[in-house]
């Protein structure tokens, strides 16, 4: 049985959903469900939607240096960086700083979904980002070839070898 | 930098050549930019703006490309000079005027390329072609942005593209438009029902000066309104196939306007030619909805001695700023009007063309 994911104790409350085809689960033990407005006090089978939901936002979206919240009101966001109230964006639609699209992640996607009708960027990436890329993939292409060796595949490792060959004279 | 030195060019937008150029005034590709590690423009103090500046400076003027970008500090501008440069489309209305504090433009020689500084981006990467020409425009600003970046480390996220201050513009920051002349459209009224359709397929049709103007002189912008999830090569192509069949329409219904009301026509180019000529007052107004006309008689060949690009010279230096420099004193209202009209019957009687 997994351990709550708050305080580390056995969880009891088990948490799945799905979005865009992604699962994702969260574990927790019935105190911290409880301290986190999931579970209603008086015994009721009614779980409490609203609190769930801003949950499962918080903990999924990703917040580096994380998003101070108020009571877990997806509203209460303020961005660490810049300083800006999700109110203050809502009054006149301007973001910021570059962070404001981590903060700011779960309000966005619905805004960026009506505007665009998309939410993966096609076209032109910057050269910096293209070489960390190829940099990474090249990484991850050495990590498997490494990995095929001590598995004693030989076929897979050549197959990789050829590959890392490949991308290294391209650059 | 003395702006006046401009005044004589038509700048590019309005060179009056290019492909399609009876219809297709110019294209126009902007990119928003941003620096990766500084706030956006709205909650940057003027420290940071000043920082912001320096460094987009020092990137412009470092930067290797075929032409050079002269930097203007549009803080130290004086109205009538950052007007001017509105009217020559070389900045937006909003950093001439809306926003304050150190922000700038440079551009070049023949005003075809801009960078703006410390607009709601840190940077308005910006190309003009006269006529129909997007894809030239996308393969300059494409290299003007690479020169920049090498440079400049800009905002980029995995997903979301290049950052920018409103999220209407995240994505390839990109937006491209055409400024297309619609007078026949315009005067059968197709025109509202061309403007509804194009809505549904997300693009924006905006009047001469961008953003909630409206449209003068029969002139439109149509651009993109999505920037996240289709390329920049894909955008294009939809306004190239859009833009080519609003081209089809406009030339139809001129050719039904000559076939089936010349006579009314040729009137009605006489008389704007009639009224620009004579007039002692006249708004900024009024004389581009004429313009139009003799535009269109131009077009249409029911007016044949006066070349296009004149008619572009008439409808720039009789814009506000551009009026003032040539008359050399500030004018309010009325007294524009006057020299407006001063101005229009001094050029068509050089011209000679008044007489017909």
């Amino acid at each position: 049985m997994p351990d709550c994911q708050f305080c580390g104790d056995p969880a009891t409350v088990h948490l799945t959903d799905i979005v865009n085809k992604k699962k994702r689960e969260m574990h927790l033990c019935e105190n911290c469900a409880r301290r986190q407005n999931l579970l209603p006090d008086a015994p009721s089978p009614q779980l409490n939607l609203p609190a769930l939901l801003q949950l499962l936002m918080n903990q999924f979206a990703p917040v580096p240096g994380g998003a101070e919240t108020d009571e877990g009101d997806p509203t209460a966001l303020t961005c660490p960086t810049c300083g800006l109230k999700y109110a203050q964006f809502r009054a006149d639609g301007r973001l910021g700083c570059p962070e404001d699209y981590e903060v700011f992640y779960p309000v966005l996607v619905p805004i960026l979904e009506r505007v665009h009708r998309g939410l993966q960027h096609h076209g032109k990436v910057p050269h910096a980002v293209r070489q960390r890329r190829e940099r990474d993939e090249l990484d991850d292409l050495k990590g498997q070839l490494a990995e095929a060796v001590a598995a004693e595949d030989y076929e897979e490792a050549a197959r990789l070898r050829d590959r890392i060959r490949g991308k290294e004279t391209a650059e | 930098m003395n702006l006046d030195r401009l005044l004589p060019n038509l700048g590019e937008w309005l060179r009056g050549i290019g492909p399609e150029s009876d219809i297709v005034v110019s294209s126009r590709v902007r990119l928003a930019r941003n620096l990766a590690d500084m706030p956006f423009g709205n909650r940057a103090n003027a420290e940071q703006k000043t920082e912001t500046e320096t460094r987009v400076r020092n990137a412009v003027a470092t930067a290797s490309l075929p032409y050079a970008l002269e930097f203007v500090d549009v803080a130290k501008l004086t109205p009538i000079d950052r007007q001017f440069l509105v009217e020559r489309q070389l900045m937006s209305r909003e950093l001439a005027s809306v926003l304050d504090g150190p922000r700038g433009v440079a551009f070049n020689e023949t005003e075809s390329v801009s960078v703006m500084v410390n607009e709601e981006d840190h940077l308005r990467l910006q190309v003009m072609r006269s006529g129909l020409a997007l894809d030239e425009a996308w393969t300059e600003i494409d290299r003007l942005d690479d020169a920049l970046e090498a440079n400049l480390a800009f905002a980029f996220h995995d997903q979301f593209g290049y950052l920018t201050a409103c999220p209407t513009n995240v994505g390839t920051g990109m937006r491209a438009s055409v400024m297309l002349h619609l007078p026949a459209l315009s005067l059968t009224k197709e025109i509202e029902k061309l403007f509804r359709s194009l809505q549904k397929i997300n693009l924006v049709v905006r009047g001469l000066y961008g953003e909630g103007s409206r449209a003068s002189g029969d002139l439109y912008q149509i651009s993109n309104q999505v920037t996240l999830g289709k390329s920049e090569s894909r955008v294009l192509q939809e306004i190239r196939e859009v833009i080519a069949q609003i081209i089809q329409y406009e030339r139809r219904a001129r050719q039904l306007l000559l076939k089936e009301r010349r006579q009314a026509e040729q009137d009605r180019v006489a008389r704007a030619i009639g009224t620009l000529g004579s007039a002692t007052m006249i708004t900024s107004e009024e004389t581009m909805e004429l313009l139009s006309t003799v535009r269109l008689g131009i077009q249409l060949h029911l007016l044949d001695d006066l070349p296009p690009t004149t008619v572009n010279q008439l409808f720039i230096h009789t814009q506000a700023a551009h009026l003032q420099k040539l008359m050399g004193t500030p004018l309010d209202g009325e007294e524009r009007n006057a020299a407006r009209a001063k101005y229009l019957r001094n050029r068509l009687r050089e011209l000679g063309s008044h007489q017909r």
